[in-house]
């Protein structure tokens, strides 16, 4: 890209923090010295749970250029999209918007710039004011920004909305929202972005809600007001093919990371990283008999107030290492697993007791043992071990009795940084 | 989803489901037949007593389907059984749906509005427009030479990952407040004649088990 980018994000965190009151704090800090008193401090994650919903990720988008955000739900593409036009607070990171640095600047500072910023939201039903005509929703972004002159603005309003589409414009300048179909309402929103001619549009699921029948039109507004306007997109959708036909670049997203970004064409013909993998995989094909070899990784994306170390999706990954992160909550999932057999379940509980007594500490995981031999518990668990995961067993550093405690630690994991991967940037240690 | 009562511990909606239907089996075996059932969806029998609220979706999802095969039917109607749910969770459950199948040889009526997943499960299938059958068929004759309009339309206007021009069908879904007359599809139909507009088309058997409702279906043979 040799043109200055339109928006530039660096290392953009977004975290939630969790009421608590002070008594489940101080339940907490009780808890703590019950159960887990060896280790030294009490985890500020527990103490003060936030949700990670965007955890560090950096990207650009370039004049006229649509990148694609794409993740499943809760992955933290659509609070990434309202950071960026700061209609969420960001805790960390930059977010520069046309050589600006607008991370830390204050509402009215940012006004001139809001009007160069827009967003579609995904209901269009909820995005219209109920009790506006739509040509009044529409002028209303005019009047605010750039005249007072009603006529004007009104003849600038019937042409926007001839142009996405909207026609009679005259007739529905004066309709309601509950006049208009859902795609309709979906142009009127449309409308309501571009008049003002930003260069930024933030799209939310654009189509989600829209009957399948009709989604190619708003699909194919889009790219035209893109091609007349140079309007540059941040397309956010769960949607793989969506995104395959609008894209030109695309950000996958897992649990707050981008795991791997690069030009759509060469996503879509050879993945890199096994999450995106995963998700080609996963995409049901209209082509009956159509038989497809595939691996799902197994389980669900993890609780974002604790994601995993190293690697987030090292606990569902077909083709993990032992240097991706592998911690105590791994071994106590790996117990849970082992339950679904009656017998295993029965030996398990037996000799070592419920999973829910292991207590993990990020590379720790540790039992405090009561009335029974602890040697012969740690043996129990050497015996199971190697039944696990193989990348797991192999993380494993030792299994010891400490006291009246059987400890387990794992090793620390490999820095994860995103690489240069055949023209994409791919964060994985398999590279 | 939100079909689990959340005051309702997993192990008390199976009692409930498995007691209305089977009053003679006792308790503990209700609770045998649940855990199997749950072992069968990957949910170790621990979680028996815990509420809908400490589950994923995807876990809720496998629990209500542990629900509606704890008693063997012979018949099971998921009605978007992954609408909810992200794509690799959905993968999921569709590979459980196919296998209880199989293994229970038990029939399964699939409602959803994703074709990719009609053809990834289903055997025959029937297309839908406005409260009326618009084809039925084999998924593989209505996918690869569908007859009326309609499943032309939707199986163009589908976007998936081989789109390569996407196309879509003019005109909104009616309001069937005041369906169409005659054909309901006719207004949006690219092909419609006078006769669309005032009879109603009846099925018709085009291929060995291959029916659609319209008037000129021999043409798109």
């Amino acid at each position: 890209m040799t043109d200055v980018p339109i928006l530039e994000v660096a290392d953009l965190k977004v975290h939630f923090p969790i009421k608590t009151s002070a008594i489940q704090a101080m339940g907490q800090k009780v808890l703590h010295r019950l159960q887990g008193s060896r280790a030294a401090v009490l985890d500020d994650r527990l103490l003060h749970p936030r949700v990670h919903a965007v955890d560090g990720v950096s990207f650009q988008v370039g004049p006229a250029e649509i990148l694609g955000l794409v993740g499943e739900s809760g992955c933290g593409k659509t609070t990434t999209g309202r950071s960026v036009l700061r209609l969420l607070e960001p805790t960390d990171g930059k977010i520069v918007f046309e050589g600006e640095d607008i991370t830390h600047r204050k509402e009215d500072a940012l006004r001139p710039f809001r009007r160069r910023m827009q967003i579609v939201f995904q209901d269009p039903h909820a995005a219209l004011n109920p009790g506006m005509t739509i040509g009044q929703a529409i002028m209303d972004a005019l009047l605010l920004h750039e005249t007072h002159d009603l006529a004007k603005a009104k003849d600038a309003t019937l042409r926007v909305m001839d142009e996405v589409g909207l026609t009679p414009a005259e007739d529905l300048f004066s309709k309601y929202p509950v006049d208009l179909s859902g795609g309709q309402k979906q142009r009127a929103v449309l409308a309501r972005a571009i008049i003002l001619r930003p260069s930024l549009l933030v799209a939310d699921e654009p189509v989600a809600m829209l009957d399948m029948s009709i989604r190619a039109r708003i699909l194919e507004l889009l790219l035209q007001l893109r091609n007349r306007y140079g309007i540059a997109y941040l397309f956010i959708t769960h949607d793989l093919a969506t995104a395959k036909f609008v894209c030109d670049r695309i950000a996958i997203m897992y649990l707050g990371r981008i795991v791997e970004m690069g030009p759509t064409e060469a996503i879509f013909r050879d993945p890199k990283h096994p999450y995106t993998r995963a998700l080609l995989a996963a995409i049901p094909i209209p082509q009956p008999g159509l038989v497809r070899e595939r691996t799902l990784p197994h389980g669900e994306v993890p609780d974002a107030i604790f994601p995993p170390a190293g690697c987030r999706f090292h606990p569902r990954c077909p083709v993990a290492l032992p240097t991706c992160g592998w911690e105590g909550h791994d071994f106590v999932e790996y117990l849970d697993q082992r339950r679904l057999h009656p017998k295993q379940a029965a030996a398990d509980e037996a000799a070592i007791g419920e999973a829910e007594g292991w207590r993990s500490d990020l590379f720790e995981v540790r039992r405090r043992v009561h009335g029974q031999d602890p040697a012969a518990v740690a043996s129990y668990v050497r015996s199971i071990l190697p039944q696990a995961t193989e990348a797991m067993v192999k993380a494993v550093v030792s299994v010891e009795v400490v006291e009246d405690e059987v400890v387990m630690r794992f090793r620390n994991p490999d820095p994860l940084l995103p690489k240069n991967v055949e023209g994409r940037l791919v964060e994985c240690l398999l590279y | 989803m939100t079909r689990l009562d959340p005051l309702m511990t997993i192990r008390d909606h199976f009692l409930e489901t498995i007691h209305v239907h089977r009053p003679d089996l006792s308790k503990a075996t209700a609770i045998e037949l649940a855990a199997e059932a749950l072992r069968s969806m990957g949910i170790p029998r621990s979680r028996l007593n815990h509420y809908p609220h400490e589950f994923s979706g995807g876990m809720r999802q496998r629990i209500m389907i542990a629900m509606a095969v704890v008693l063997k039917p012979k018949l099971l109607v998921a009605d978007e059984p992954t609408t909810a749910l992200d794509v690799i969770v959905e993968a999921q459950i569709l590979d459980i749906l196919r296998d209880l199948k199989r293994a229970y040889g038990m029939s399964l009526i699939l409602i959803t509005h994703n074709l990719g997943i009609v053809a990834e499960v289903c055997d025959r299938t029937i297309v839908m427009y406005a409260g009326k059958f618009a084809e039925l068929g084999s998924v593989n004759d209505v996918f690869n030479t569908p007859i009326h309009p309609y499943t032309q339309g939707l199986l163009a206007s589908t976007i998936h990952l081989e789109t390569k021009e996407l196309r879509s069908i003019d005109g909104l879904p009616p309001s069937l407040l005041s369906p169409p007359s005659g054909c309901r599809f006719h207004p949006r139909c690219t092909y419609a004649k006078e006769v669309c507009a005032t009879d109603e088309p009846a099925m018709v058997e085009y291929r060995p088990g291959h029916f659609a409702a319209c008037h000129f279906g021999r043409d798109f043979l």
